[in-house]
């Protein structure tokens, strides 16, 4: 359980590349987007150096792009690609084809709010908002799980039991532009984890010749679907599972489906994901500090949502307080709604303050962490949980809007 | 290889009985003789079309070669993903995609026109019923001009896109149009594109009974008529160099037109002007197989 490999200084985009070329992948088709840009760039420089032996398809659109991806896992092989914001979205239809064809390709998405207005920065919206493609979805919290997340996603994602995509969520320059202390895992140790991709079910063979995507009828369609989800459930112990098996080999543990910081005694428990979940630790700290007894528990996998997991943590609490980076208009953040449903059939189900903040980019402090950990709690504790969801860090003057007793909800 | 008869009739390529075409299909026609030209080791590539529901529903198929359903406007960047997972593989299989005009000319073209760029070593063939057939015959940008769709019931009013010249100004190694109703232009056209190295692109005409209201039994028959009246003229453009592959004597076009109800209708100058379009494409094409290269 020895750290092998070696150290480096780099940016979660070079995190990702990386990850690329350990993990082995033969076609890495791909189209530009900041703040992705960056990863396709240092794979076009590993392949054109010799130094990775893949494919790259410099595609005219990120439609294409996925299109590719999908075509090159179709007939055997392990694909690779990356984008964020405008160009997932564009990918959204080639998404739902990928995961009901049952193709276990992988991708980094760099999180950045969509248009419009233009805005580069971090924001959920864009991943969230392709929540039921049937892809696997686990959020990044820092440069080192971001490379060690995808090798572990492969292994996941090529399971027989799983074969779906997956993205790998981080956040736009928060973490792809920031530099940090990396291990790079040495190659035979990542083949040794990680063997080549072998399609267990189905490709694209003259030597076997089937049809797939043909038409299915009423009478064939809904076991289709029941299967992708069936399958999305059993990923949540394959999570567990890989991650603790790259923990035994690499010494290295970022959590499973979730990952919980000091929640075993806590009155309180923070639910946030992302860089977020970073911060949020250090506001734990503070608070015990201050004598509050509140803990962080941190959604990796989106998708699959680790229902079992946050009821099992959250039950008897004093209060949740979940902070959400996107917005499902009108219904609060998408975390707030799944942990929402994750608690409601139970005994012992907790008050839930839900915050939406840090849109397009908008800083988030542990500062701020605090600050509504404290009003969530005081709403708690006052009983002035009026509304499902409450925005924060809204300017003073959108504030008074926000809180008039005219905003129905 | 030169085909006969006996070669198109004695097998059925990878085109088994059974499937869910309309009896008189030009697609299946055209589908039948090029996967017996281009043979067991190919791969297919279909975006949604009247040919997604032509296989027949799962489980079943009638079609007997690889064959991968992808949407709408992604075939040509599937493929490219197709043939470069082969080319790390080491293998060495035909990728084919096989389009309607819809998923060609219109939402798939900008697909198609990156991988032509790129050179991907595909063979993109459009056959060109010259609707949406598959949602029930709406215009696309390959309805001919005047031609009565239900999104035009009046006519259409616009030219159609030149596709294949469109794709040979990528500077492709090989483009082609072909006719069902010419069988044998039409395979050695795949003959000869299986044998180039590059991205390959073959548009076929090919009739649509339910779509233009023609008799059923005269597919083959509309579609040598197209040919004959100089409607669709064949020739391929090879390395740059253009070449009419098939110089019928002129028919009028009158005789084209009558065979289906596209153009029920249309007045005396009308198809004048038609004609008229017809010969100046023609005149064109004489003109363009003279000069040394066309792009
Ligand atoms: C994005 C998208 N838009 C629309 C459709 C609906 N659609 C399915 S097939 C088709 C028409 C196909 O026309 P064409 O490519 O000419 O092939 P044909 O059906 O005539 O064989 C359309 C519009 C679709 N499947 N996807
Ligand atoms: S509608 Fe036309 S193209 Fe479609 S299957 Fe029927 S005959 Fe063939």
């Amino acid at each position: 359980m020895a750290v092998e490999g070696t150290w480096e200084i780099i940016t979660g985009n070079q995190a990702a590349a990386i990850a690329a070329k350990l993990a082995r992948v033969k076609v890495v088709p791909a189209y530009p987007i900041t703040p992705q840009t960056t990863i396709v760039e240092y794979i076009a420089s590993f392949i054109e150096s010799g130094h990775m032996d893949a494919e790259y398809i410099r595609v005219e659109s990120e439609h294409s792009a996925m299109a590719a991806a999908i075509g090159a896992s179709a007939a055997g092989v392990r694909a690779f690609t990356a984008t964020a914001s405008q160009g997932l979205l564009l990918m959204s239809e080639v998404l739902h084809w990928a995961a009901g064809s049952r193709l276990p390709i992988g991708m980094a998405v760099v999180n950045r709010a969509v248009g419009p207005p233009w805005n580069i920065h971090v924001d959920h919206q864009d991943a969230m908002s392709q929540r039921d493609t049937g892809w696997l979805q686990v959020y990044i919290s820092s440069n080192q799980e971001v490379l060690d997340t995808i090798l572990m996603m492969y292994k996941v994602a090529e399971h027989p039991d799983v074969l779906l995509p997956f993205m790998v969520c981080l956040d736009g320059f928060v973490l792809s532009h920031t530099y940090m202390p990396v291990n790079i895992p040495r190659q035979e140790d990542v083949d040794e984890f990680l063997p080549e991709y072998s399609p267990p079910h189905w490709k694209l063979d003259p030597e076997n010749p089937i049809t797939f995507g043909n038409l299915a009828l009423p009478e064939e369609y809904q076991e289709m679907r029941w299967s992708m989800d069936l399958s999305m459930r059993r990923a949540l112990d394959l999570i567990e599972d890989v991650a603790e098996e790259f923990f035994q080999k690499f010494g290295r543990y970022h959590g499973g489906v979730t990952w919980k910081y000091k929640v075993e005694d806590a009155d309180y428990v923070v639910v946030t994901a992302g860089t977020m979940a970073s911060e949020a630790e250090v506001a734990v700290d503070e608070l015990r500090e201050e004598g509050m007894r509140v803990g962080l528990l941190k959604v990796r996998a989106f998708r699959p949502f680790p229902h079992r997991d946050v009821a099992e943590v959250l039950q008897d609490r004093k209060g949740v307080i979940i902070i959400d980076r996107s917005i499902a208009f009108s219904s609060g953040g998408p975390i707030g709604i799944e942990v929402r449903s994750s608690l409601y059939n139970i005994s012992g189900s907790p008050p839930v303050v839900n915050y939406v903040t840090g849109l397009g980019g908008r800083d988030v402090t542990y500062e701020d962490i605090v600050e509504m950990t404290k009003d969530g709690i005081g709403r708690i504790t006052s009983d002035r949980l009026r509304r499902p969801y409450y925005w924060y860090k809204l300017k003073p003057e959108y504030e008074k809007i926000e809180l008039s007793e005219e905003v129905r909800l | 290889m030169t085909l006969t008869i006996h070669d198109l009739r004695k097998e059925s390529g990878s085109y088994l009985p059974g499937s869910a075409a309309c009896p008189g299909c030009g697609a299946t026609l055209a589908f039948r003789i090029a996967s017996r030209v281009l043979g067991p080791n190919t791969v297919y590539v279909v975006p949604a079309s009247c040919f997604s529901v032509i296989q027949s529903p799962f489980p079943k198929s009638a079609i007997s070669a690889p064959l991968y359903n992808i949407a709408f406007p992604a075939a040509a960047a599937t493929a490219s993903g197709v043939y470069r997972a082969y080319k790390m593989l080491g293998r060495d299989v035909n990728v084919v995609v096989w389009a309607g005009d819809g998923g060609t000319v219109d939402i798939g073209i900008q697909a198609l026109s990156g991988a032509a760029e790129r050179g991907e070593d595909i063979i993109y063939v459009c056959y060109d019923n010259e609707a949406y057939m598959n949602t029930g015959i709406q215009r696309s940008g390959a309805t001919p001009f005047r031609a009565w769709t239900k999104t035009t019931p009046t006519g259409k009013r616009e030219m159609p896109k030149d596709m294949p010249m469109i794709v040979a100004a990528h500077r492709v190694p090989y483009v082609a149009t072909a006719s069902v109703g010419y069988p044998f232009d039409l395979a050695n056209k795949f003959e000869k594109a299986k044998k180039i190295k590059g991205f390959r692109y073959i548009h076929i005409f090919s009739t649509c009974p339910p779509g233009w209201n023609s008799p059923v039994s005269k597919t083959a028959e509309v579609a040598k008529l197209a040919v004959d009246t100089y409607f669709w003229p064949l020739y391929e453009i090879e390395n740059g160099k253009l070449r009419i592959t098939v110089k019928p004597r002129k028919r009028p076009l009158k005789e084209f037109l009558e065979l289906q109800d596209r153009f029920r209708g249309l007045s005396d100058e009308e198809i004048e002007e038609l004609e008229k379009i017809v010969m100046e494409k023609w005149n064109f094409l004489l003109h363009l197989e003279k000069s040394e290269r066309v792009f």
